[in-house]
């Protein structure tokens, strides 16, 4: 009963984010819209590891990697067809190179037996070694078709999306377009966590080899898994860059790899909404502490971290919804 | 009736040390078998060949006349095996519902799938604790309710590694009725246990294993008046 009741919250807290996304074009300015998107698109990449990490139990610490890939392959398709009838294709196109990266790094993980924390350490590595290669870039001679990479500035001049050649997508329609594809994403995974497969994967979670006792390919479920996070990261990565307008090296770095983490961990990880709900209060809190001036934005999140490790370690946000659950209950008339 | 289980030659070593040497045994469908031996007669590393867990490090497994020796653990659950651990193998933070739900449901169809969870709840009485999380039952009712998450696969054979560790009188002999009952229903049944008083119970055949190699073989009253075996085990227990 309680976890039904959870469940509940969770619903109502959906419920309640998708109006506030609805919403917020007509009530703050374009500005604040603007920055949202940019929130949107790391809540993508939260979502992203709170499905491999939360409702699977492998843990990346390098799922910015599929971010940045996601973003360099928007921008290298874009910058070479310079079509803006194709920026949608390439958006998907760019969400599928990020899930293809995924699924590469996935199988060597998965087949060749790596588990646990090691998965952490394995793409951590990955994506301090793609960071790395991306920065010493800058010469001219590093490009792809017309693509320039850009080494530590990063690729720039990235297209937003456009319907046509004369209708490109302003802040607003392109903050509504994220808003879309976050509400889409979400409701995806939780049908297909509410299906077979999803209840196998969060059987795996809990006992990997009990599961694999009663038929499932475990190490294809965790690749698939692995891969549609990966998607997802990139989908994130994509809006990104298509926000900005360029992507840098910096995306796939040690700070950058810790921020999902962060968001995550602090939010719990056992829920999407509560990924998505921390994502987006330490988003906005880390702008309003960086544009106010104050240099301690990650250092502050640090704390954040710790203070959730050592005493909600369940996430701040689920220890609510756990709460909320319980009163629920103790509130609820006994019966005859 | 044919073999539907049979092991060729089975061995397993790890290091120096083999765990399984050489072991040659065939169950017939249908028989509801106990192995018994003393500590470290290699009994669990002996399910965890038969299940896949372990690859054998030479000799053949044959279930239903196929070779299953290099099939993963997934792909012999699929064929019709299925294993209670040692080592309690619930999902502790899922009902008792969702766990015979993930057990289950590769294994019957949808329309079947509700049926079968609650036909499992209530053979392993646990109808009224279907939605508490499994990590709130009792030893004995997390016990059973890995054995109904074993059976709701409805699988050929069925492994069972110790099923009545930590029960007392009672729950034994209610999980040897359970026991007999799913044997009698057409499961063929191998049990690992102790418990000689369980053994006597339910055993039509009992073999027993020492130093990773099959001791001795017979029924409950040959094994107990088996001098060899009264001497390594029986005498000790």
């Amino acid at each position: 009963m309680a976890s039904r009741r959870f469940a509940t919250l969770e619903t109502i807290a959906f419920a309640v984010l998708a109006c506030a996304l609805v919403a917020a074009p007509f009530v703050v300015s374009a500005y604040q819209v603007s920055n949202l998107m940019s929130f949107l698109a790391f809540t993508l990449l939260s979502m992203s590891l709170a499905l491999i990490w939360g409702c699977v139990g492998i843990f990346s610490f390098g799922q910015v990697a599929f971010f940045g890939i996601g973003g360099y392959a928007y921008g290298i398709i874009m910058l070479n067809v310079q079509h803006p009838e194709f920026t949608f294709p390439a958006l998907l196109a760019a969400v599928l190179i990020a899930g293809g990266a995924a699924a590469l790094l996935g199988y060597f993980i998965f087949y060749g037996g790596v588990n646990d924390v090691f998965v952490g350490i394995t793409t951590l590595a990955v994506t301090l070694v793609i960071e790395t290669f991306m920065q010493q870039t800058a010469g001219s001679q590093w490009h792809v078709g017309q693509a320039q990479l850009g080494g530590y500035n990063g690729m720039t001049g990235i297209p937003p999306l456009a319907l046509s050649a004369t209708n490109t997508l302003g802040p607003v329609p392109l903050y509504v377009f994220a808003a879309v594809a976050v509400i889409a994403t979400y409701l995806l995974l939780r049908f297909l966590l509410a299906s077979r497969w999803g209840r196998g994967l969060r059987a795996i979670e809990q006992h990997r080899e009990r599961t694999e006792s009663f038929g499932y390919d475990v190490r294809l479920m965790q690749l698939g898994a692995f891969a549609l996070a990966g998607c997802i990261a990139g989908l994130g990565g994509a809006l990104y860059a298509i926000w900005g307008g360029y992507i840098t090296p910096s995306t796939m770095g040690l700070s950058a790899a810790a921020l999902p983490v962060i968001m995550v961990a602090a939010g719990g990880r056992s829920s999407l909404i509560a990924a998505m709900i921390s994502t987006l209060l330490l988003q906005y809190f880390s702008q309003s502490l960086s544009s106010s001036g104050s240099q301690y934005a990650l250092v502050i999140l640090g704390v954040v971290l710790v203070v959730v490790v050592v005493f909600v370690p369940d996430g701040f946000v689920v220890a609510l919804f756990r709460l909320a659950a319980r009163i629920g209950a103790s509130s609820k008339p006994v019966k005859g | 009736m044919g073999h539907i289980l049979s092991l060729r030659n089975v061995s397993k070593r790890f290091g120096g040390l083999r765990a399984s040497d050489g072991i040659d045994l065939a169950l017939n469908a249908g028989e509801l078998r106990c192995i018994i031996g003393p500590n470290g007669a290699g009994k669990s590393t002996l399910f965890k060949l038969i299940m896949g867990q372990l690859a054998v490090s030479s000799g053949e497994i044959f279930f239903r006349e196929e070779n299953i020796t290099a099939l993963p653990m997934w792909r012999r659950a699929r064929r019709g095996l299925s294993i209670k651990m040692q080592v309690p193998g619930i999902y502790p933070d899922l009902s008792a519902r969702e766990n015979l739900r993930i057990a289950a449901q590769l294994h019957v169809s949808r329309a079947a799938l509700p049926e079968v969870i609650e036909r499992w709840l209530t053979r392993i009485g646990l109808l009224d604790a279907g939605e508490t999380p499994a990590r709130f039952l009792s030893h004995g009712q997390q016990q059973w309710l890995e054995i109904g998450m074993a059976l709701s696969a409805e699988p050929a054979l069925l492994l069972l590694d110790e099923p009545t560790a930590g029960m007392g009188p009672e729950e034994t002999r209610a999980t040897g009725e359970l026991v007999k009952s799913i044997n009698a229903d057409g499961t063929t049944v191998l049990v690992i246990e102790h418990d000689m008083e369980f053994v006597r119970q339910v055993a039509q055949r009992v073999t027993v294993l020492h130093y990773g190699r099959v001791f001795a073989e017979g029924s409950v009253a040959e094994i107990e008046q088996h001098e060899d075996v009264m001497r390594i085990y029986l005498g000790a227990v």
